[in-house]
């Protein structure tokens, strides 16, 4: 690894971490003034314009918060479980792939934390964590409703990930690679002539499923039933108070921005242009007299951009599903899970195969 | 509170029943026990094995407070009752006290009372629907909902200067008589809210996870729903077709055309469709109130209980003696009994006063809907998961001041 590799490295780095971190805040800005802006409220418009600095409030208020801890805790493993839940999903970033590659001094700079040939597979291993600290917390606060919480959310992961598995394995089949980058070149194309390679178009029945599974990995409603404010209090985290609830409360933002990633990278193309966009590219850089070399860094600047706008797009879906859906009970989660999405992922699954098989591979 | 009705195996034993290890509490302080309620689960897993009620922790004694207050000043005391519809518990009680002094009040005050109780079911209904739903995270339809109960406060602020705790009835009258504007603002509710109601129907009632939730939840039979001694929108909802407004009609509800929304299956759906159903029904009454609302006295003409004008009493004697002697002393009620129910946003509402003469009662007992709707929790909550006891609480709607009094 040469210097400027560790370099390039730790801008990335940097720029990943920068920009997840910065976007959370936008994030929850966006969810209380969307959410108010769909009821019919003003939502908060003190701080700052357009109420845009009330996150900064927020976390200033948790953070000057008494840091109380109840006495029965188990005391370890309630400190361990917030910092899990917010390690956790950025981790998982490490492997998603947010442009092409940057063109600098004859070097290519791929625009990607971890080139990694397994990349789903990590990032589902990370994203698998997060369930882990809505256990622990619910263990180790030693509160009834905590427990039931850790219980919903233990049962929750059960009943989904296999769905969401199967999905996934179904977009393996027709992508061939385990690797992202070689998933978002390959929806890099067009069918028809028109249409982009998107997985969405090729298997929509998978998209459905992961679709579904996501909200229920990110807890989100309607299947926040660990949380489940009117029943469990707050669920898992009714213990938690001050900076520790602030980290639970950031972490499901970070997994939400990180699940939207993954379901832009598989089915909507990742960081791949709109169709249309190389045209003006081209355009640009005819107009401006730029080198190959230039032209890809815009390119790469455009994919960035891109990407950012598609995850932009799901996480207004996030917010807009929440604000419009009652919440399941556990029981017909489970139902849902077990009974409808998993046969169908493995029905699905089995059309996948057998057309691919039919198609030659 | 004893075994429900329905329950044939006595009840286990106290201390199994607070094993802290199967024991869940759910309130007094509890997100969704609105108020202070307590329920105590036997929980196996999240399965509600068995449940009981404590109640008494909003007890004020309001009861005991109408023996040492006079007539007029234990009017507020109403408004605390069921504190979502309070305009309600003022008429209901002023009526009692009317019966016993043998009042008929004026035209019009009948017809503002109507319009009152009507405005009140409608925002009470708003409540029970719109906490319902933010209970089972439709935190939407709740903003869809409360903006008209905000409109419908501020008409109330307009008819006597409060929103909560209205105080509106006198014996005899009203503290004060309809605003100017009233028409428009009750033009713009009557045509605003049936949007929001469409809206939140969209929303809700097709809805699968809706359904999924509340259909078959809380059942309660027609014969349970009458054993428990449940009145209004959950005795409808469980097919009784039973309304105090039509079948023991009172003021002009004789006159209105109205329908009476009756349930099928008796579970948080049916109650949910009810109410929906119910506040579409108040509000063709509110129409028919606007338009056949007469001119003419506010006030009947009798001097035991007419509260003349401030004018008056600022500028001539005898009328100054007058309002004297009402405020210091109190109306003079003659011995007697009087018990009068309405049909409250809840259920029956029932006020019945004794007077043994003098200014006080001698002893007023209240029928509240809520004490018997939360009776029949413990048979509706058994064999169900703990988010179904919120959506059957929510759906009973229970209210605090109402149930400890």
């Amino acid at each position: 690894m040469t210097l400027f590799d560790i370099i390039a490295l730790l801008l990335k780095l940097v720029f990943v971490l920068a920009v997840v971190l910065n976007a959370v805040p936008v994030v929850i800005w966006f969810e209380r003034r969307g959410s108010a802006w769909m009821q019919g409220r003003v939502g908060p418009n003190r701080v700052g314009p357009f109420g845009l600095l009330q996150p900064v409030a927020d976390v200033i208020k948790f953070i000057f918060k008494e840091d109380f801890v109840p006495k029965e805790a188990s005391k370890f493993y309630y400190h361990v479980a917030p910092m899990i839940a917010a390690v956790a999903p950025f981790a998982a970033f490490a492997a998603i792939p947010f442009g092409s590659f940057l063109a600098i001094g004859g070097q290519q700079v791929p625009l990607q934390i971890a080139s990694l040939d397994i990349g789903i597979l990590s990032v589902l291993a990370f994203a698998g964590l997060e369930v882990y600290p809505i256990m622990l917390a619910g263990w180790a606060s030693n509160n009834k409703y905590s427990m039931f919480g850790a219980l919903r959310g233990s049962s929750q992961m059960v009943s989904y990930e296999i769905a969401l598995g199967l999905s996934l394995v179904s977009m393996l089949l027709i992508y061939g690679t385990l690797n992202l980058t070689e998933m978002v070149v390959y929806q890099d194309q067009l069918m028809f002539g028109f249409m982009p390679r998107w997985g969405i178009f090729l298997n929509p029945i998978a998209f459905l499923i992961f679709l579904i599974a996501i909200f229920a990995e990110t807890n989100r409603l309607p299947f926040d039933l660990p949380e489940g404010d009117a029943e469990l209090v707050a669920g898992y985290h009714t213990e938690y108070g001050a900076t520790k609830f602030a980290m639970f409360f950031f972490a499901e933002y970070v997994a939400m921005i990180m699940a939207s990633s993954l379901l832009i990278t598989l089915f909507f193309g990742g960081y791949a242009l709109f169709p249309g966009l190389e045209t003006v590219i081209a355009g640009i850089a005819g107009a401006l007299q730029l080198s190959p070399e230039w032209t890809q860094n815009i390119r790469a600047a455009f994919q960035v951009a891109g990407f950012i706008f598609k995850v932009g797009c799901m996480m207004f879906f996030y917010v807009w599903v929440r604000w419009t859906f009652p919440r399941f009970r556990f029981d017909q989660l489970m139902n849902l899970g077990w009974k409808i999405l998993f046969p169908l992922a493995l029905v699905n699954l089995l059309f996948v195969a057998l057309v691919i098989a039919w198609m030659g591979g | 509170m004893s075994d429900s009705i329905t329950t044939t195996e006595p009840r286990q034993n106290l201390s199994d029943f607070y094993n802290p290890n199967v024991l869940v509490n759910l309130g007094p302080s509890h997100p969704a026990m609105h108020g202070t309620l307590r329920v105590m689960c036997r929980v196996n897993g999240e399965v509600i094995e068995d449940s009981t009620c404590e109640i008494g922790y909003l007890h004020r004694a309001i009861e005991k407070l109408a023996e040492n207050k006079t007539y007029h000043q234990w009017i507020v005391y109403t408004d605390r009752l069921n504190y979502c519809s309070a305009l309600t518990n003022n008429i209901a009680y002023v009526m009692a006290v009317e019966d016993i002094l043998g009042i008929q009040v004026t035209d019009r005050c009948m017809w503002i009372r109507v319009i009152c109780m009507e405005l009140s079911r409608i925002i009470d209904h708003i409540i029970c629907v719109a906490i319902n739903a933010l209970d089972m995270g439709a935190l939407t339809c709740f903003w869809y909902l409360y903006h008209w109960r905000e409109e419908a406060y501020t008409m109330i602020e307009a008819m006597c200067g409060m929103r909560l705790t209205t105080s509106y009835a006198r014996i005899g009258g009203m503290s004060y008589d309809l605003p100017d504007n009233f028409d428009e603002l009750m033009a713009k509710f009557i045509k605003g809210l049936p949007k929001s109601l469409d809206d939140v129907e969209k929303l809700l009632t097709t809805n699968r996870i809706w359904t999924d939730r509340t259909r078959g939840v809380g059942k309660l039979t027609r014969e349970q729903a009458i054993d428990l001694g449940v009145t209004g929108p959950c005795l409808r909802a469980s097919g009784v077709d039973f309304d105090l407004r039509r079948d023991r009609p009172y003021y002009t509800y004789p006159e209105l055309d109205f329908e009476v929304a009756v349930g099928l299956n008796g579970d948080v759906y049916d109650r949910y469709l009810v109410r929906i159903e119910e506040m579409r029904q108040s509000l063709k009454i509110l129409k028919q109130c606007m338009k056949k609302l007469p001119k003419g006295p506010l006030w009947v003409e009798d001097k035991r209980v007419f509260i003349p004008n401030k004018q008056d009493v600022y500028t001539k004697m005898e009328v100054l003696i007058h309002h004297f002697k009402i405020f210091m002393e109190g109306i003079d009620v003659p011995p007697g009994e009087a018990y009068n129910a309405v049909e409250a946003p809840n259920g029956e509402l029932g006020f019945y006063v004794v007077s043994r003469g003098g200014p006080k009662a001698w002893r007023i007992k209240i029928k509240s809907p809520s004490l018997l709707h939360f009776q029949s929790f413990e048979t509706s909550a058994k064999g169900s998961k703990i988010p179904d006891a919120i959506a059957i609480l929510g759906s009973l709607n229970i209210i605090a001041g109402e149930l400890d009094r």
